[in-house]
């Protein structure tokens, strides 16, 4: 018997929420005294698959042949390697959450998604999840043997391990229900799910042209940038960017907010940061009352210093 | 062709969200009901191919009598006909069972989902019902066009977009680029009176099994106060984010 962790890979590379969620199965496995096994799909070198010991993973199926993109044929080898598992364990990413629901319904397993909390003892597992959009916390218990499990993406330590992780590979071939015919793949840039730092921007901006300071910002902190749902609305940004309730949900270590009110739908999708820095010329602006750092000034003037001084930081 | 669009009531985005019963469950009082968002743009891309193809669409929601005002609101807005199976959802898995033992019985070639309710955000109902009824499941879809039986969908995935081609039956999770937020429709007056006349369903449920429970819900801890940083001193800011803080 084995925990299974759903190692995604992006173009050949694991990325740090796929250790989350190896760290999180280790974690697990140690309560309940068994091993981790990984299994992962697309064409992927040894060298990186043996990095899943790092984090605690013991071995690794791995299925070169099979895309992350076949949604239905990944659900069905995890189901295959997990019918004595008693946790399946998936990073909460948009991949997973084309497979992982799959996976709950084949085992007849419960699901549990967006989980913040560690297993505590295993007589009955409850799990802490957001829900109502970071507004509630809530616990939700498993009725079934089995559980699918995914945890939200920067909310848990990596804790190395260093095992010699053992690695079988698979030659099984599927045939997909879906007919992939392209992809466009935003190169080089951080993903929001997974920056720890974002830079995020408003309507008090005033236009598209106005960005340039924003991706300086972002490029100097190694960070994200992310927008306000007007900005995405107007064209100003790409809708990828749109973070709040009916946007993206993000959870980075630290948040900026650049000439953003702070409404209550914004607010609801990125209050779970761990810190929140407000920049706005606005002194009643609803942001500072959640931010855990305010600056009342305007941004033309406040970003470039910022700058500066992050420059001076990092030049000391 | 003949749609299916699954529509869950959520809290208003503006809802103070509380809990009663000792913190067991969801205190509706007070809160205004309404089509959650993501499947918003589901049913008005639904509406759209019906004007260009002549489809047909139902909308359908799992829950007790208390959502049949969204129901006609969406009927409000272009659906023919609803459905509500009369269950208060507990789980996503006997959800998804309701509204996939319903497509079992019915003919339909696009089933329109939401990528997740805005309450719970659990993002799971569509694609059990993907796999209770084998059919192709695109997730966090944000464009859809019909050519004949042939289906080309763009979606989003982690840093960037997948272009797909598939055929019909299958059901999509939907999200904003279906349509634009412009698009939007907001039911007129015409649109209100012929909601009246239009056949709303209900269907008695069957097998209930729930997977999960949820058993207690608490608030996030509150921030403390806000530390204000003069605009001249912008090194301050940088020293806490750096030093105090240690996210920098
Ligand atoms: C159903 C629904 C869902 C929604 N979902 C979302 C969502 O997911 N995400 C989201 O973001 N919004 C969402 N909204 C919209 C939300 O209510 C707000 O309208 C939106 O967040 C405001 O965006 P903003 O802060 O960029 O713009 P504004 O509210 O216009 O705020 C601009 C801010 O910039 C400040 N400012 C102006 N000039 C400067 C300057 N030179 N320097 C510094 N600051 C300056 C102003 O003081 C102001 O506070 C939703 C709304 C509804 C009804
Ligand atoms: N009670 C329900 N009735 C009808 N459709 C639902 C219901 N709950 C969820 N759905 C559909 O499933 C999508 C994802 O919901 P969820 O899995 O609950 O986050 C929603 O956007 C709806 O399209």
């Amino acid at each position: 018997m084995s925990i299974i962790v759903y190692a995604e890979s992006w173009e050949g590379k694991f990325r740090k929420s796929t250790y989350e969620a190896v760290s999180y199965a280790k974690n697990m496995s140690e309560i309940l005294q068994q091993e981790v096994k990984s299994i992962t799909v697309g064409d992927i070198s040894e060298e990186e698959l043996k990095k899943l010991g790092i984090y605690g993973s013991s071995s690794v199926e791995s299925y070169p042949n099979i895309s992350k993109s076949d949604g239905k044929s990944v659900a069905e080898i995890i189901k295959e390697h997990a019918q004595n598992s008693k946790f399946i364990v998936f990073s909460n990413t948009f991949n997973a959450k084309s497979i992982a629901p799959r996976v709950s319904a084949k085992l007849k397993a419960g699901i549990i998604t967006n989980i913040i909390s560690n297993l505590e003892n295993n007589n009955e597992p409850v799990f802490k999840r957001q829900s109502f959009s970071s507004k509630a916390i809530e616990a939700v218990k498993l009725n079934t043997n089995q559980g699918v499990l995914s945890i939200a993406p920067n909310s848990f330590e990596l804790s190395e391990k260093q095992l010699d992780c053992k690695i079988s590979v698979n030659q099984k071939t599927t045939e997909s229900d879906l007919n992939i015919i392209g992809k466009d793949i935003n190169k080089g840039k951080i993903s929001l799910s997974e920056a720890e730092v974002i830079v995020s921007a408003g309507r008090g901006l005033k236009g598209p042209e106005n960005w340039n300071m924003i991706e300086e910002l972002a490029d100097i902190l190694g960070a994200a940038t992310a927008c306000s749902k007007p900005v995405s609305d107007i064209g100003w940004r790409p809708h990828s960017e749109h973070v709040g309730q009916t946007g993206k949900a993000v959870a980075p270590n630290l948040y900026i907010a650049i000439g953003i009110s702070g409404a209550i739908q914004h607010l609801a999708g990125v209050n779970s940061s761990k810190v929140m820095v407000a920049i706005n010329t606005d002194p009643e602006a609803p942001f500072f009352k959640a931010a855990d750092y305010g600056v009342v000034g305007d941004a033309f003037e406040v970003v470039p210093k910022l700058i500066e001084e992050i420059k001076s930081l990092r030049n000391n | 062709m003949n749609i299916l669009v699954c529509i869950s009531s959520v809290p208003d985005t503006t809802s103070k969200i509380n809990f009663t019963d000792n913190n067991t469950k969801f205190d509706s009082n007070g809160v205004q009901f309404v089509i959650n968002p993501y499947d918003e743009f589901g049913l008005t891309k639904a509406v759209f191919l019906k004007e260009e193809n002549q489809a047909s669409i139902t909308v359908l929601t799992v829950g007790d009598p208390s959502v049949e005002p969204i129901l006609r609101k969406a009927l409000a807005i272009g659906a023919d006909k609803a459905i509500r199976i009369n269950y208060s959802p507990t789980d996503s898995y006997s959800t998804a069972y309701q509204i996939a033992n319903h497509i079992n019985s019915s003919e339909y070639d696009l089933i329109i989902a939401g990528k997740e309710s805005s309450d719970y955000n659990n993002g799971a109902v569509p694609g059990m019902i993907a796999d209770m009824l084998e059919i192709p499941f695109i997730n966090a879809c944000n464009g859809l066009t019909l050519e004949g039986n042939n289906l080309k969908l763009t979606r989003e995935i982690d840093g960037g977009i997948e272009n797909i081609q598939t055929k019909t039956p299958i059901i999509i999770g939907g999200q904003k680029g279906l349509v634009e937020e412009s698009e939007l429709k907001i039911p007129n007056m015409r649109g209100i009176m012929t909601a009246r006349t239009k056949p709303l369903e209900v269907i008695e449920s069957s097998d209930h099994t729930s997977l999960t429970e949820s058993i207690s819900f608490e608030k996030p801890a509150a921030k403390g106060s806000c530390k204000m940083i003069d605009e001249n001193n912008i090194n301050e800011l940088v020293q806490e984010l750096h030093n105090v803080a240690k996210v920098i």
